[in-house]
């Protein structure tokens, strides 16, 4: 899953000159850009010819595309605001596949962080905002650690299957949080609409300077940011990677295998609880059922799509936010379904996915190419 | 009718788990094929609403519900083979392919399912195995549709396949080892494809009986993830059509249990008893796992990963 | 003609708002005489429930000189809905919005009504009070009268004097209509009793199918609902042979001859009100109530199923309540604990205060609120 390309320009004997490796490295990571650019283009132009078909305008459709999601100042914090709580979903998946790991669950961590902010917040009642937030927000964490990492847990010492038993424990949490909702938590004057007590003006989490966009933006960028270092940068990621590569070769160098996969769907339930307290201190202000929104689900594709780099989580984030953002304008603007964006997402997914088959066969982006001394003129050939 | 105390709630779950087990059978005897060719197809789902969709949607232009069955298994032999041909390329991830078809699916369900929300279309009919008895509750908890009984019979039948006939050898084979099925001159690729397209068939009619006859209707919220959950089970039911049919007749059942005790007026803490099935299939996966051997009855280059 | 107009005030909306002139000026709207409603869904405006009852109220709007009305189905309880109506405002002008799904107020309507000063806001539901935004604003209706009258046929239905109700969730708006079924159905024959059960989910097919089922075991053989969409209850029970009261909206096709009756919505009329007001340059109401003598709710047309003698029950009973006033909670009454909810002589009208905060379940109800 980690298609991380080889560095045979670092390996080859006589190591090449600096500027060499530099115009290497930027042929790799054109690639990495081109690729699914060419992809998401594809995408659109097959889109276009279905649209075409139903007597739609697809000019029409990416006007409204650009018009809704990024257009204008209103636009783009729409679809930031949208691709927050996917920031950290997609972590919760990311995470986990350092270590080979398929973990689906991340809504049951959502809600239920959710939910535990919720719960917890009237006992903070008395701390200044500065401590109390972040008690929320750890409270909210050590939820969905504590769900997620008894997955890991299963799946370490147990050997459950982590994709099925996230799946399950998904469900159970969704119910349990229903369950103390409607019953312990609920505040009994929420009539018709049962929650849990209205989280003090205080706790409120609110938008970033300058922004209309909650504070769970800035954090979950930041949270992608860390969790690239946390797998690029350190040897907790490097050992992480190499159990997901082979388990048995981990055990044998004595890496930690149990912990590093305990660690890992901990952090990543953690991290997709926030999302859940941000949606309760940022959005609704309580915690109900509106919190089953399936941004966990959303997630898995932007994790997947990412190609599990946690940086690239957030490109493909806000790409999603913009296309789901756009949605309302093309549903009342062209008479179409509001499952138009769906097909358009699903069909970019397939396109993006399939385009990994791509990676080195084009001789453009080699770095092979662009390390020999004579600089061959690029041809844009198939490789065979 | 007969007030027939709690005997009513064994009554309703067995009846719960043959209304409710059909459309779980189907898509997990058809993962099972996918997975034993050694690829997962996690867009299920998406091809079990595609499929409630086209077959209600058929059954309202055509007026006939088995049409709409047929339909329903040609699209979603069309989103199998879609999945395989994808896979085909090196180094696409099946799973991520899966979740992206999973999307898709529901997505062209729900655009073209559009008008077909309201209209009401013909039911697929029902076998009346209970006629012996004189309690109403236990003739329709016996009111058994004819694909439950199709599918009860499919999943013998492929327990025996995949042991006793040759096609079920080599989708063995292909799935348990590559090479080993390449040196014996076999094209694992175009095995793989088309046990894709089998499963995608099954997942497909297994959405027909979701519109056509329970809860028979079509809307976006139809299958709700059953899709998904079913995959699941085929790991529960260890790559074994016989135990998929176990395991869905137990996910149904329990599903019937929530209902089934509030009506005998056991009614605190419903959101509890509707996760039984949940609650259920995880306490034996947990019972049944173990940390020193690997899945037994796995197929080898599953999760491999590309 | 209407068509071509809203067409190219579309094209200069989408023109201005691309500009950035997100605050177009309103007057130039009045001006231009046209009127644009945003009308805002959680479901399928075809659902056969609650949402379609919505969408003819809208559908009744488009009829109408100078109203041009926006919709959009589908939209989450979330961020998704605030952004939806801001999106109606800047790119589409909308002057009057209806969010109308419960979830859609508190806090995603009161925001935007304290952003958009301008823009009125009202909400189905009848969570509005004196505290909030005064351009925003509640309309809902006493459809637990419907809920009445669809218990009096049901009694005269009834062969094993047990009816049925699915229910989504315990809250007093659902606790309320369960009463109102009950009551009306012991009012003719206090024997009667009724089993409840929730689904804890305001959609979701299998398990509503699943309690429909349940139910009929049970012995029912009439069978009402309160979730959004009645269809998949209305179908299972017609298909098992049971009677079906429908609910929200007209579910006479899907159930044919084991159709009873039904409670439904009328937006019709309140939306037309709504725009009256606004194209007088008034705002509308901010806490808009009625029942079936204000024309809010109505009921189906009686199916063959119904007697002689259960039209003729039923209606005396609706005649009652055309004078307004009537009261479905009256003493002696407790709940099916025992509990005393009102002594003799004690009524609680349609309007009353308290029905607002029922939390509890009337004697002859066999479930827990």
């Amino acid at each position: 899953m980690v298609a991380d390309t080889a560095h045979p320009d670092l390996d080859s004997a006589g190591s090449p000159s600096p500027a060499l490796q530099v115009r290497a490295w930027i042929a790799r990571r054109t690639e990495a850009v081109a690729i699914p650019l060419g992809a998401v283009a594809t995408g659109f132009a097959l889109f276009s010819l279905f649209l075409i078909a139903l007597g739609k305008s697809p000019a029409g459709f990416l006007d409204l595309i650009y018009r809704g999601g990024f257009g204008s100042p209103f636009a783009l914090q729409n679809s930031l605001q949208r691709a927050a709580p996917l920031l950290f979903a997609a972590l919760c998946v990311a995470l986990p596949a350092r270590l080979g790991l398929v973990v689906i669950g991340g809504e049951g961590a959502i809600v239920l962080g959710g939910v535990a902010a919720a719960a917890i917040a009237p006992a903070l009642a008395g701390l200044p905002p500065v401590l109390g937030i972040p008690a929320m927000a750890l409270c909210a964490a050590l939820a969905g650690a504590a769900w997620i990492g008894a997955v890991g847990a299963l799946r370490a010492y147990r050997g459950v299957n982590e994709t099925i038993a996230s799946l399950l424990m998904s469900y159970i949490a969704i119910a349990l949080s229903n369950h103390l909702i409607e019953g312990l938590l609920r505040d009994p004057s929420s009539l018709n609409k049962p929650s849990t007590r209205a989280i003090a003006e205080a706790f409120r989490v609110g938008p970033m300077p300058g922004m209309k966009v909650h504070w769970g933006l800035g954090f979950g960028v930041l949270a992608c940011v860390a969790a690239w270092v946390l797998t690029e940068r350190t040897t907790l990621g490097f050992a992480a990677r190499i159990a997901g590569g082979n388990v048995r070769a981990a055990q044998i160098q004595g890496l930690p295998v149990g912990r590093l996969i305990v660690g890992f769907t901990a952090l990543g339930g953690a991290l997709a609880a926030l999302a859940g307290f941000f949606e309760v201190t940022a959005v609704h202000g309580n915690a109900n059922a509106s919190l089953v929104a399936g941004y966990g689900y959303t997630g898995i594709l932007v994790a997947f799509l990412a190609r599990q780099n946690p940086l690239a989580i957030v490109p493909v984030a806000f790409l999603l936010g913009g296309i789901e953002a756009s949605g309302g304008l093309i549903q009342r603007r062209m008479q179409l379904p509001d499952a138009t964006v769906l097909v358009l997402e699903g069909l970019l997914f397939v396109l993006v996915l399939m385009s990994e088959t791509l990676y080195g066969r084009y001789k453009v982006f080699s770095p092979h190419l662009w390390t020999r001394t004579r600089a061959a003129a690029p041809v844009m050939a198939v490789a065979s | 009718m007969t007030d027939i105390g709690l005997w009513s709630v064994l009554i309703a779950v067995i009846g719960g788990a043959i209304r409710v087990s059909t459309p779980f059978l189907f898509v997990s005897l058809g993962e099972t094929i996918t997975e034993r060719s050694g690829r997962i197809n996690l867009g299920l789902e998406g091809t079990l609403v595609f499929g409630a969709m086209s077959a209600y949607a058929t059954a309202v232009l055509t007026g006939s519900a088995w049409a709409g069955v047929a339909v329903a298994g040609l699209a979603g032999g069309a989103f199998g083979l879609l999945h395989g041909w994808i896979c085909r390329f090196p180094r696409v991830n099946d799973v991520a392919v899966g979740i992206a078809l999973m999307l898709f699916g529901s997505g062209l369900a729900f655009f073209f399912g559009k008008p077909f929300i309201q209209p009401s279309a013909p039911q697929l009919p029902a076998l009346a195995f209970g006629s012996w008895s004189d309690l109403p509750q236990i003739q329709a908890a016996l009111r058994v549709n004819v694909l439950f009984v199709i599918g009860a019979a499919l999943s013998v039948f492929l327990w025996w396949a995949l042991r006793n006939t040759r096609v079920g050898l080599i989708v063995r084979i292909a799935g348990d080892s590559a090479d080993a099925a390449r040196a014996m001159g076999y094209d694992v690729d175009r095995v793989r494809l088309l046990a894709t397209g089998a499963g995608g068939v099954l997942a497909g009619i297994g959405g027909a009986y979701l519109s056509l006859y329970y809860p028979g209707s079509w809307n976006e919220g139809i299958s709700s993830g059953q899709g998904l959950m079913a995959v699941a089970l085929v790991v529960f039911a260890r790559w074994n059509p016989l135990a998929c049919f176990g395991a869905a007749l137990l996910f149904g059942g329990a599903g019937a249990l929530g209902p089934a005790l509030q009506s005998v007026g056991i009614s605190q803490g419903y959101y509890l008893f509707y996760a039984a099935p949940y609650v259920l299939t995880l306490g034996v996966l947990i019972a049944t796992s173990s940390p020193d051997r690997a899945l037994a009855g796995a197929p080898g280059e599953l999760g491999q990963g590309k | 003609m209407v068509a071509k107009h809203s067409l190219s005030r579309r094209t200069l909306l989408g023109g201005t708002a691309a500009l950035g002139l997100a605050a177009l000026p309103f007057g130039t709207a009045r001006a231009a005489g046209k009127m644009t409603v945003g009308v805002i869904y959680v479901g399928p405006k075809d659902d056969y429930g609650y949402n379609q009852a919505h969408a003819q109220g809208a559908a009744a709007l488009k009829g109408m000189a100078g109203i041009e009305v926006v919709e959009e189905e589908n939209v989450r309880e979330t961020n998704d809905v605030q952004k939806t109506m801001e999106s109606m405002i800047n790119l589409d002008g909308a002057s009057l919005l209806l969010p109308t799904s419960f979830g859609y107020f508190d806090p995603h309507v009161l925001i935007e009504a304290k952003k958009n000063p301008t823009v009125q806001f009202r909400h189905c539901g009848g969570l509005w009070t004196e505290a909030n935004p005064k351009n925003a604003g509640s309309y809902f209706g006493y459809i637990a009268q419907g809920q009445y009258l669809n218990g009096v046929v049901a009694a005269h239905a009834t062969k094993s004097k047990k009816l049925g109700f699915v229910a989504a969730k315990p809250i007093p708006q659902v606790l309320n209509n369960i009463n109102g079924f009950i009551l009306g159905a012991r009012s003719v024959d206090p024997s009667i009793t009724c089993q409840v059960i929730f689904t804890g989910e305001w959609s979701l097919a299998v398990k509503e199918a699943e309690a429909t089922n349940a139910l009929i075991d049970g012995g029912a053989d009439v069978i009402t609902c309160h979730v959004d969409s009645p269809k998949v209850t209305v179908e299972t029970a017609a298909r098992r042979g049971a009677f079906v009261c429908g609910y929200h909206a007209d579910q006479s096709a899907l159930a044919k001859d084991k159709y009873l009756t039904g409670a439904e919505w009328d937006w019709a009329p309140i939306y037309k009100g709504f725009v009256a007001d606004m194209q007088a340059g008034k705002a509308p109401p901010n806490f808009l109530r009625g029942g079936l003598a204000d024309g809010f709710v109505k009921m189906s047309a009686y199916g063959p199923g119904v007697s002689e003698a259960a039209r003729k029950n039923a209606d005396a009973v609706k005649a009652e309540m055309m004078k307004g006033g009537f009261a479905i909670i009256k003493g002696p009454l407790s709940d099916n604990t025992g509990k005393q909810i009102a002594p003799a002589g004690k009524a609680y009208a349609e309007n009353a205060i308290e029905l607002e905060s029922t939390n509890y379940l009337v004697e002859g109800v066999r479930g827990s609120a």
